[in-house]
């Protein structure tokens, strides 16, 4: 439906479900206003009486992957197990946080049920071991204390803190002050008791704010992680790390090629086919019913790769094949050549096993050696120099320092004359080419284009400039 | 679509309806399903169904029409599909003889103008027939839309088809309409119910996700495939019957490179009954495992493991 017409007949969104989207956009669902509305009219279609139907339900509207789903379930279990208690409450309609953190306080003050008159508001809901009304007052001191708006772990104690503050802590430490002034025995052991259960609150209000932060945080800090990673020198980002980067790679890739992958040809507008035009209308006597157009072929990129899998670079080289390969479908012909000391051919490997693992299978068979530029080009040379065509866009990933052995420039003249482009990735700093025994200087003439490249941002945006010339 | 049927007489009036109603046309539903129908209905949204091929998804869409009595137009989905194939195509043929009448019978009309432009204003008077209803061919989509009950739309295997065509259904998936560029917009009489199935060989469009209820039918557990081969293959022995479920169950729980779907143990009971199998053995299994499995590595890796399986099988039997 058009969002203008849906807004008009739907109901707002009740304040649960406005805070369980909101919760649900901070975990990464990708929740759009539309898709909002959509839940509150099938909300307010099922009722919050079936939390099982209420489950499915919202599951159908507000997750649209499968991933999206194992995060949906999480989310809404989370939201919504704080809702126990609110099941026997008096507000069915509105059955969400309002009332939750009754479990907490319930565990935490488990103490003796001794009552007695405390002076203050907080000390008696404290000693009248009212639970349903302590866990009223946090619910109302977070919520002025601005519960939602944390975001850092290192937050948790400021937001304690102020949540303790609102429900007048300061006041109940007074009184309890005052208490043990008197010196009664009576008063003593009064504030030992008020102390105890004191106690217990904090542990309690820490554990809220830290199941808060999971709520409404988790999104915001992931993305954050992921920002960073994206920009982050490959070499490095740690071994933890990995699994968390491939999905990225795996992501960005996707993307880049929805982009490229679709318009393989162009329509030359308004240049009439007439062969084919004929041949389409044939059936009714030649008459025009049907023109056909002139049609532009869209070339995809066809790659060779040739990567510097020793020492520093190696990293590099692992993102740089995940990424190309997880692109296939952008690209018509991926060749890939990996070297150090010398150079083989590594398609075959990368095609059968996962990336991941070839990467390693590559690196056992020839990385982590020194590497000599000018040996790897000579081998390139002799072996697949004839499978280059003026279609082919070589890449070249290295840091272009041959040990100070011989260059041989003169192959990558050649190479250079055969194929389309050549474009150079250097994971180093753009100051450091030319220093000690790089040879980056002596290559870039020969090269459309030498970058710097040691984050995925920016493989990803070469990548995406290679894709762009083929389009 | 309330106010077109008689809402209170909507067999659609609760999801326990939905459950049962679907289980009359044979198809045993999970909650998951029943909601997703019910909600689709009151929603007016269509459902787009995701998961691994053969656990019913077209089904569904099959079943629904049967319940609710209303006409199936199944488009299926393909590399290439345009709009000429799946909205409208002209009648080129009768459009052409239409000239060849015109030809002959225009004289008689415009015989006694005086001049070119009363002619014309004669021709005036008649309406633009060429490009009307009656020359049109509707397709799959365009059918459900003029469906006079309504009807239950499917779109099988929306993947497959191009990106751009997906773009194109958007119309038709949140206003229920089609734009003609020669005769105007198409608006549904009644909405149809619509199912698009896809086995995610590529990913959907976020604005084609958004418009629809995601429903994600999984593997069944072992007690509703169980109701499932009950309802689909009848007179089956119930002994026999949970052999076979308990076995199926377990080879899913191995590394092969297709597990078998609900479909394909339909089709193994079905070759059960017609072996006239009382009991599940290891003979047996290795003579029909090709009904299950569809490769040769699976079968193989299945092969070696057939013994143990069979026995558990029988245990959970009875």
């Amino acid at each position: 439906m058009s969002e203008a017409a849906s807004t008009s007949d739907a109901a707002p969104a009740s304040e649960p479900l406005r805070r369980f989207l909101q919760v649900a956009r901070g975990a990464g669902l990708r929740v759009s206003a539309a898709e909002g509305i959509d839940a509150a009219r099938a909300v307010e279609l099922v009722g919050f009486d079936d939390r099982a139907v209420l489950k499915d339900t919202l599951g159908l509207v507000l997750a649209k992957t499968p991933d999206e789903k194992t995060l949906y379930d999480e989310t809404f279990e989370l939201f919504f197990q704080r809702n126990e208690f609110a099941g026997k409450g008096d507000e069915p309609e509105t059955p969400a946080p309002e009332q939750d953190e009754s479990a907490e306080p319930s565990d935490a003050l488990g103490g003796d049920g001794m009552g007695g008159q405390g002076g203050q508001s907080l000390g008696s809901l404290l000693a009248s071991d009212d639970r349903a009304a302590l866990a009223t007052a946090m619910e109302q001191a977070a919520r002025e204390a601005g519960i939602e708006t944390i975001r850092f772990f290192t937050q948790k104690n400021l937001y304690a803190r102020r949540i303790l503050d609102r429900m007048g802590l300061r006041a109940l430490e007074r009184g309890m002050e005052a208490m043990r002034q008197s010196g009664t025995p009576e008063g003593l052991g009064r504030a030992q008791f008020l102390e105890g259960k004191l106690e217990a609150l904090r542990d309690a209000v820490r554990d809220f704010v830290e199941r808060n932060l999971l709520l409404y945080a988790k999104g915001d800090t992931e993305k954050f992680r992921e920002e960073m990673l994206k920009s982050a020198r490959l070499s490095n980002v740690e071994r933890r790390d990995l699994e968390r980067m491939r999905v990225l790679v795996r992501q960005m890739a996707k993307k880049l090629a929805a982009r490229y992958a679709k318009t393989r040809r162009r329509r030359l507008r308004g240049q009439l086919d007439t062969r084919r035009t004929l041949r389409r209308n044939m059936g009714w006597g030649g008459i025009p019913f049907i023109t056909v157009w002139k049609q532009k072929r869209i070339e995809k990129p066809r790659l060779m790769v040739l990567c510097d899998v020793s020492g520093s670079v190696a990293a590099m080289a692992q993102f740089l094949l995940m990424f190309l390969y997880a692109l296939n479908e952008a690209l018509s012909d991926i060749r890939s050549f990996a070297f150090a000391g010398s150079l083989v051919e590594v398609s075959d490997i990368l095609e059968k096993h996962p990336v991941e693992d070839a990467i390693t299978h590559i690196m056992a068979m020839i990385g982590y050696g020194s590497s000599n530029y000018g040996n790897s080009l000579a081998d390139f040379e002799d072996g697949w120099m004839r499978h280059v065509t003026n279609k082919t866009t070589v890449i070249i990933l290295g840091d272009a320092r041959g040990n100070r052995t011989d260059p041989r420039t003169d192959v990558m003249a050649r190479l250079s004359q055969r194929s389309k482009r050549i474009i150079w990735l250097n994971p180093e700093y753009r100051s450091a080419w030319g220093t000690g025994d790089s040879d980056m200087y002596r290559y870039a003439p020969y090269c459309s284009l030498v970058t710097v490249c040691h984050s995925l941002r920016h493989l990803e945006r070469a990548i995406e400039n290679i894709l762009e010339d083929a389009a | 679509m309330n106010d077109s049927l008689l809402p209170g007489d909507t067999p659609l009036a609760s999801i326990d309806a939905v459950e049962s109603g679907l289980g009359e046309a044979g198809y045993i539903a999970n909650r998951q399903i029943c909601t997703a129908v019910f909600m689709a209905y009151h929603l007016q949204k269509p459902i787009l169904v995701e998961g691994p091929a053969g656990v019913g998804k077209t089904e569904l869409a099959k079943s629904v029409a049967t319940w609710l009595r209303l006409p199936l137009i199944r488009m299926q989905c393909y590399e290439g599909l345009d709009e000429s194939k799946a909205l409208y195509e002209w009648k080129y043929g009768k459009q052409l003889l239409y000239t060849q009448i015109l030809k002959d019978k225009i004289n008689s009309v415009i015989g006694d103008a005086a001049t070119l432009t009363h002619a014309l204003d004669r021709l005036h008077t008649f309406g633009d027939v060429f490009f009307s209803h009656q020359f049109l061919e509707p397709r799959p989509l365009l059918r459900s839309l003029e469906a006079p009950g309504g009807a239950v739309l499917l779109i099988d295997e929306i993947d497959k088809s191009d990106q751009e065509f997906e773009a194109f259904l958007l119309e038709i998936l949140s206003d229920y309409q089609v734009t003609i560029p020669e005769i105007g917009t198409v608006t549904a009489k009644v909405p149809p119910i619509v199912l698009l199935t896809s086995n995610s060989t590529r990913d959907l469009g976020d604005a084609l996700k958004r418009r629809c209820l995601h429903l994600h039918i999984g593997f069944p557990d072992e007690k509703l495939e169980a109701r499932i081969i009950a309802s689909r293959v009848p007179g089956i022995d119930a002994r026999l019957m949970k052999q076979l479920v308990s076995f199926v169950q377990q080879l899913r729980t191995m590394d092969l490179k297709k597990v078998p779907s609900v479909s394909e143990t339909i089709d193994w009971a079905r070759v059960m009954m017609l072996l006239h199998t009382a009991v599940l053995d290891v003979d047996v299994v290795r003579d029909t495992l090709n009904v299950l499995l569809k490769f040769e590595v699976d079968v193989e890796a299945a092969g070696k493991q057939l013994a143990g399986l069979t026995q558990k099988a029988r245990e959970a039997g009875g």
